[in-house]
């Protein structure tokens, strides 16, 4: 039989397996900008750094491969001198935190969700082996989707180490314009593919991005039904990030305490109070405690970490 | 439809009244919980159902059961449970890998009667769907009311959204609005021990692991998916499309990869070498050109203002790269006659050979224009005909070998073909399959592509689900990684052959 296609040579990956080691409580770290997300992380577990650098850029196949110690800054600052961008989303973190927390992009109409950013992932197991799931290519169903596994589960299968990302190019023209006067609910029928539309109760932002013309043509639409104007982008938003079925923020009553600010055909909102935590379905709550137990019976990887805890 | 039954009956030398299951205490369970003639047993029905639509026979279908809700197929799945039976979920059968192929005289659950469109939620823009639904009759309910289901693989007039669910289905249009796991919210799922749980949900970043991400793509093995919530597209609302005419298949594939480089991603891009466009024009006659080498099917959807821009620099890509012609549909009908023949390619076929065997893998795209002649190459050394219909803007292939079943020593022939081109295919840096599946056709390639390592965490994630592997047992995974899968297979109980 032949060596695998994905069989891990290099030697950046197995070193950081062996740093990882078999042993002991192991988290790795980011640059903490969602550190206690999902609960602290417990006393004496060994902190390592996920390695970092771009290890391939193909412009013409849109994907990236990148170590995931790399800041999603620095990754951009890469991707855009071909045009390029990936669903990441840029608040100072790494690659490796932005999957392992899976918070999707302000502008996630437009890039599309975290979760189908990552084609392929390695990751070190609880016993120090570099796993691969998914493959190179834009396009794959080749077993088990490992990586849509690993988005979001705050490294407690497995440690990310390097990932294969999709890229996508970059529009030609992106506005901000806002409006005082126009139904943030209508927006989506009058604007094609808005990449995002933000609501605070009383003023709505809208992101366009496509040609110039298009663009144009999307603003003068918008300028029949309400008054809009060009804005230098979104605005500041508050502290805690809540997550709501799109329907729901019709009724702004759970989180307008406060500032609020709400993605419309999103669901996010961004208010000025923690949104309430509610007790995970039961039979929800087994199934991932059989898959922690599969992927890290000792529990060694992220202890304390607990995916969808807020 | 009883008359072709009783023809099956006859060839299969399989007599209805030999076995009706009536001894059978699983069988009996099964009717009590469904009714009589939702739980079926006779020779000819396992028969038809221990095939689905790939070229892999030798499966053995147990009881079949029809189920018409959740609670029926937990039910079902409950009595499996307690008799150490295994289950196979399936849909329309048109999966070309062999997943829903039963091995081990499984119980078959079909769920073509779970065919409901529940509700459509134009707030969320999802619609709850039973996996029965067939993929092109969402979108046709949904027919003026600017929207559509985007996932839309050649089989869509018959395939079901719970077969899509389980492949993560792709099709043309996918390369701009992605695969069915983008398009898939929240699934219902009755797991292998009976209970139920709803993976994923509508708010915008469901709690948990992504179990919903987990599920889709699992070919079956996981549970069954008994209510989808699956977004629902805007229609845009400007569509351009273009028939790109070139001497060869590389000048096509060039043209591909340059399109992409430029910063597009349009809605589709196809290419059909001249093979298949002859084929296709002898069936449905749609206005391809018969004399040119290979043919590019392009569409750009948006803003008119954006389509027009888009439209313009894939034709002045398509001449740089030598295109004999480029062709604008230049209305509804011309559109849909193009369309018409890239989805009837494979029923074209049928004038030039009664069988074919129709690959999947993916390659890098700028490795498209060699990976065919390799592909050709193989097929000529093999004395096979083969036809290329593909995906070229995800480097989706779809070699297609054409032949003759009767003849002697074919059916290796394509087999040893087969192998080669998956093996080229890796060599290229591509992948095993970019929307078919593994099913049992490419198992025996996985440890070829992924570390023994990889396959015994896909594997962690099987048994999570379904520690006994009684779910679709034998797929996917190589059996050296699921020791499980070979101890459920082994359990066939006594009397099922018969």
């Amino acid at each position: 039989m032949t060596s695998a296609r994905l069989a891990v040579t290099d030697k950046v990956l197995l070193d950081f397996a062996a740093e990882v080691g078999e042993t002991e409580a192991v988290a790795v770290v980011g640059n903490k900008t969602r550190w206690d997300l999902g609960g602290e992380s417990e006393s004496g577990t060994r902190l390592v750094s996920a390695p970092t650098g771009i290890v391939d850029y193909v412009p013409d196949e849109m994907t990236v491969t990148v170590r995931c110690g790399t800041t999603v800054q620095e990754l951009h600052a890469a991707l855009a001198e071909k045009g390029q961008r990936t669903g990441l989303p840029e608040r100072g973190g790494t690659v490796g935190g932005a999957l392992a927390v899976g918070e999707n992009s302000l502008h996630v109409l437009g890039r599309g969700r975290v979760r189908e950013a990552a084609l392929q992932v390695r990751y070190v197991s609880d016993d120090a082996k570099v796993v691969t799931g998914g493959g190179p290519t834009v396009k794959n169903v080749t077993g088990f989707d490992l990586p849509r596994l690993m988005v979001g589960a705050l490294g407690t299968l497995g440690l990310l180490a390097e990932v294969i990302l999709r890229t996508n190019p970059i529009p030609a023209c992106t506005r901000w314009v806002r409006s005082t006067n126009i139904d943030p609910f209508a927006v989506n029928t009058m604007v094609l593919r808005p990449s995002c539309v933000l609501w605070d109760g009383t003023n709505t932002w809208i992101e366009l991005e496509d040609h110039p013309g298009a663009v144009d043509a999307e603003q003068a639409r918008l300028a029949e039904a309400a008054s809009v104007e060009e804005v230098e982008g979104p605005p500041s938003l508050p502290e805690y990030r809540w997550s709501l079925p799109p329907s729901s923020l019709r009724a702004p009553a759970p989180f307008n305490a406060g500032p609020w600010v709400a993605a419309v055909g999103v669901g996010t909102v961004w208010a000025s109070e923690p949104q309430p935590t509610s007790a995970p379905d039961p039979g929800v709550a087994a199934l991932s405690h059989r898959v922690k137990e599969q992927f890290d019976k000792g529990g060694r990887l992220n202890p304390g970490r607990k995916p969808g805890v807020r | 439809m009883a008359g072709f039954l009783n023809s099956v009956k006859r060839k299969l030398n399989l007599a209805s009244s030999a076995n009706d299951g009536r001894g059978d205490p699983v069988v009996a369970e099964l009717r009590a919980a469904l009714s009589p003639d939702r739980v079926r047993y006779d020779g000819a029905e396992r028969a038809l159902l221990g095939r689905d639509a790939s070229v892999f026979d030798g499966g053995v279908s147990g009881p079949v059961c029809f189920p018409v809700t959740t609670a029926e197929v937990q039910a079902i799945m409950r009595i499996a449970l307690k008799h150490e039976r295994n289950i196979v979920p399936r849909g329309a059968g048109t999966g070309l890998a062999g997943g829903a192929i039963p091995l081990g005289a499984p119980i078959v659950v079909v769920v073509t009667k779970m065919d409901k469109v529940i509700e459509v939620d134009y707030d969320n823009r999802i619609a709850w769907v039973e996996p029965g639904v067939v993929n092109l009759d969402l979108t046709r309910l949904l027919h003026r009311t600017g929207f559509h289901f985007a996932p839309d693989p050649s089989s869509q007039q018959v395939c079901t959204i719970g077969g899509n669910v389980a492949n993560n289905s792709g099709g043309p249009h996918c390369l701009a609005y992605g695969v069915t796991n983008a398009h898939v919210q929240a699934i219902e799922v009755v797991l292998p021990s009976g209970e139920v749980v709803m993976l994923g949900g509508l708010e915008a970043e469901p709690a948990g692991l992504d179990l919903r991400g987990a599920f889709v793509g699992s070919e079956g093995t996981l549970g069954i998916a008994t209510k989808i919530a699956v977004t629902i597209t805007p229609d845009p609302p400007a569509v351009k499309t273009l028939l790109l005419s070139f001497n060869t298949v590389r000048d096509a594939a060039n043209t591909v990869s340059q399109i992409i480089a430029a910063g597009m991603v349009p809605a589709a891009l196809e290419v059909m070498d001249q093979r298949i466009t002859v084929a296709v024009e002898n069936y449905v006659n749609a206005g391809y050109p018969r004399d040119a080498g290979a043919v590019l099917l392009a569409e750009v959807d948006g803003l008119p203002e954006s389509i027009a821009v888009d439209g313009d620099r894939i034709a002045e890509i398509g001449h740089a790269n030598n295109a004999i012609e480029v062709r604008v549909a230049a209305n509804e009908e011309e559109r849909a006659a193009l369309w018409k023949g890239r989805k009837t390619a494979f029923g074209a076929v049928a004038q030039i050979a009664p069988d074919y065997y129709l690959h999947d893998t993916v390659v890098p795209r700028s490795q498209l224009a060699d990976v065919l002649e390799k592909i050709y190459e193989i097929a000529d050394r093999h004395d096979l005909l083969v036809m290329n219909v593909f995906h070229a803007g995800d480097g989706n292939l779809h070699p297609l070998l054409v032949f003759d079943a009767r003849d002697d020593g074919v059916i290796d022939r394509v087999h040893a073909a087969g192998a080669e081109i998956v093996r080229v295919s890796l060599e290229a840096g591509g992948v095993l399959s970019g929307e078919h599946g593994i099913g049992v056709e490419k198992q025996q390639y996985m440890d070829e592509f992924f570390t023994s390592e990889d396959l015994v965490h896909q594997n962690r994630l099987r048994q999570a689900f379904d520690p006994g592997c009684r779910t679709n047992p034998g797929k996917v995974i190589p059996t050296g990684h699921s020791c499980a899968d070979i101890q459920a297979l082994k359990r066939v109980p006594a009397g099922v052959w018969a």
